[in-house]
């Protein structure tokens, strides 16, 4: 009894700071905004910053946290009440995001709305309200290395160009030593990269309306089967298990979004950029997305919906465009998007990034999505062997996903 | 004169108050102050907090936290992940128990003869234990890789972390080789701690090397391996970074060991009322691990100070 006295005494004690601690949290003198992204890269922060400087209101901080855990860290911060007034989302986590009610609703402080590109919205958008902007709308395309396709005597692609010819040339380039073809961010894990080959061939995770499980349909069967083939008969693309850097001049070809453009800045080797190859459905393209929230939490939600409607206004949005292609009509065309991108030709901007974020699909995503990316990603491993069954894996991965899809 | 009588009251009555019992109480209570602290704050509230969080279900995104009884618990019995991260962490926990304490005591006897060099040789594989676990996870996965050094060293070999029959000896052999070294010196200490002239006896009657061994080393050093068989169990149960960083519990969920399971369910599946729930569960194994064994302590400790 004795030990209890001061253990409750103290316990009340911690109670009572942790009350107060609270309390002093409350802004005090010129507002501050936090706004929570994922990219560290200093050019991206430069001009967040510079953006952010002409905002009369209140100050705007930027915090990055690694992408790789940035939905948990975000996640985390929301439960533990210390989440940021504004925060990137990615494309995978929007029906999440979106239908939880976690975003406050955007329209009314977004300058006019009415010229944002409808597949770039539709994400973000519940019930005719929008609850994130997109404020980047990349699609994705094929780095090619033109110097190692040449070396291994293959032609440099054309428009047009399809899958079969892609693989043809990896494949003779992982001949000659160096690697051929790599899904970028995939890794043998993050398979919802793999939609940039798959749409190829009509194929998709899941039904439009996200109730029916599409791996084990014949267009997915048949385009697992073509990169099946690819990874261990042809040896097209990297083993599982292989780290290959295309950026460093050690792969022919590395599919991924426009944005990477920056990191050839300085390569050593002659490049282009190519749309997606054509599959046996014909011509295609997939978007990668993000977009910025408001968390409805948020004590300054108001302010910070207010400074959302700044940072992505016609002006601002120009200048954005730099890094992130806009989902503004009036932005995105050839003249705007060559001012900002000095590395890629008129007409890779146009076949590669105007033309692809008009027909472009997103990638895989629903409710619950990283539950169904890892489930997915388990019942998959073993078709990354050599010899695996392709129909009965991907029967399996449907047998896994099928009670989350229905749920 | 009243006065004075008023605080010469006064002080004895404080006098009284303040007896050397009630002082030594207060400095007592003063110094374990920080440690209790420091345990409530960080140990029995949260451990608190975990068992109130398995009895609800948290929406993290939509911010609701409801009460939902025992359904976590139901959920647990019906899981079959579950149960199929139970048994990787058995076999994870047996593999990695039994060859790091083999290893452990193989070394600590070959390195407590008195040969040139021992001292080297002792520095050498106690040096991992120093190094941070998420960088010599992450050089192992350089060295696991299909043309990482491992397979260079033999000419060829299997791809060891995406091969689901060799990924979880991976882990186990990275983990073993990280801590066996501490395992070692422990038993080291313990062995230099045996009486030489119980060797010099049984010498005298005849006693062969392993006997030797087997009847007065292993019962004079059976504290010790009480100790490091508990430490490197429980230590098992609480592995995760290495699994993180090497196979995220692939491949299929063939290293998807509880913690991982755990962390998985919580952070980015966003059921932080069931994850607390195998939190839960995971407390009451090591509980009843850690019970058992102090149980059996009775039975195959022979010296115990």
């Amino acid at each position: 009894m004795r030990a209890l006295i001061p253990t409750v005494a103290l316990l009340t004690l911690v109670t009572a700071c942790g009350g107060g601690g609270q309390q002093a949290a409350q802004p005090s003198g010129p507002a501050t905004l936090r706004m929570s992204i994922w990219t560290a890269n200093e050019d991206h922060l430069k001009l967040f910053n510079e953006i952010a400087s002409g905002y009369t209101k209140a100050k705007v901080s930027f915090e990055s946290i690694p992408i790789e855990s940035y939905t948990t860290t975000l996640t985390t911060q929301i439960a533990g009440g210390k989440a940021p007034d504004l925060a990137w989302i990615l494309e995978g986590s929007a029906p999440d995001f979106v239908s939880s009610g976690a975003l406050a609703p955007l329209k009314s402080k977004i300058e006019n709305t009415g010229e944002l590109v409808p597949a770039a919205t539709r994400l973000w958008e519940k019930d005719g309200e929008l609850y994130a902007y997109p404020f980047s709308t990349s699609p994705f395309g094929v780095f090619v290395n033109t110097d190692l396709l040449r070396e291994a005597g293959q032609k440099v692609p054309e428009k047009g160009w399809t899958w079969q010819e892609a693989m043809t040339a990896a494949s003779a380039v992982a001949k000659k030593g160096k690697a051929g073809l790599v899904v970028g961010d995939w890794d043998y894990k993050n398979w919802t990269n793999l939609a940039s080959l798959w749409n190829g061939w009509g194929a998709k995770a899941w039904s439009d309306d996200g109730v029916t499980c599409g791996f084990n349909q014949p267009a997915m069967v048949e385009a697992m089967t073509f990169l099946h083939k690819s990874i261990f008969t042809d040896k097209a693309l990297p083993g599982p298990g292989t780290t290959v850097d295309f950026y460093a001049g050690d792969a022919a070809m590395v599919i991924t979004q426009i944005s990477r453009a920056s990191l050839l800045k300085d390569a050593a080797f002659d490049w282009t950029l190519m749309p997606l190859p054509n599959g046996p459905a014909g011509e295609y393209s997939v978007i990668g997305q993000a977009g910025i929230g408001v968390v409805k939490k948020s004590p300054q939600a108001d302010l910070a919906t207010d400074f959302l409607g700044y940072f992505t206004n016609s002006e601002n949005s120009a200048k954005l465009a730099r890094f992130f292609p806009p989902a503004r009509s009036s932005l995105l065309n050839v003249d705007t998007l060559a001012k900002s991108n000095p590395l890629l030709k008129p007409d890779q901007l146009q076949s590669v990034v105007v033309d692809g974020i008009a027909k472009g699909v997103v990638k895989p995503n629903h409710k619950g999505q990283e539950e169904l990316i890892q489930t997915a990603r388990a019942a998959l491993d073993p078709m990354w062997q050599p010899g695996a069954d392709v129909k009965t894996v991907l029967d399996g991965v449907c047998a896994k996903i099928q009670p989350l899809l229905g749920s | 004169m009243a006065t004075l009588t008023a605080r010469v009251a006064k002080r004895r009555s404080s006098a009284r108050f303040w007896t050397v019992r009630r002082r030594d109480y207060l400095v007592g209570y003063l110094l374990i102050t920080p440690q209790l602290v420091g345990s409530l704050l960080f140990v029995l509230l949260p451990l608190a907090l975990v068992g109130w969080f398995s009895l609800n279900e948290w929406n993290v995104l939509a911010g609701t936290f409801e009460y939902v009884g025992l359904d976590n618990y139901a959920k647990l019995v019906a899981d079959q992940q579950l149960r199929d991260s139970l048994s990787a962490t058995a076999i994870f926990s047996a593999g990695l128990v039994v060859l790091n304490l083999t290893l452990a005591l193989l070394l600590a006897v070959l390195l407590n003869q008195k040969l040139r060099g021992t001292v080297v040789f002792r520095a050498l594989f106690f040096s991992p234990v120093l190094v941070s676990l998420v960088a010599w996870t992450i050089v192992w996965q350089f060295l696991l890789q299909p043309s990482g050094g491992i397979n260079a060293l033999f000419g060829g070999g299997p791809n060891w972390l995406r091969n689901s029959g060799t990924a979880m000896l991976s882990v186990i052999v990275v983990q073993v080789i990280k801590n066996v070294g501490l395992n070692m010196v422990l038993f080291l200490a313990a062995l230099q701690g045996v009486p030489k002239q119980l060797y010099e006896a049984a010498q005298l009657d005849g006693a062969g090397a392993w006997t030797r061994f087997r009847r007065i080393t292993l019962p004079m050093i059976s504290p010790t391996v009480l100790l490091t068989s508990i430490i490197t169990v429980v230590g098992s149960l609480q592995v995760f970074a290495q699994i993180a960083v090497l196979t995220q519990g692939g491949p299929g969920t063939s290293t998807t060991v509880l913690v991982y399971y755990l962390y998985q369910q919580a952070f980015p599946f966003h059921h932080f009322g069931y994850g607390a729930t195998i939190s839960v569960l995971l407390f009451l194994i090591v509980g009843a691990l850690t019970l058992l064994q102090w149980r059996m302590r009775r039975k195959w400790v022979f010296l115990e100070t």
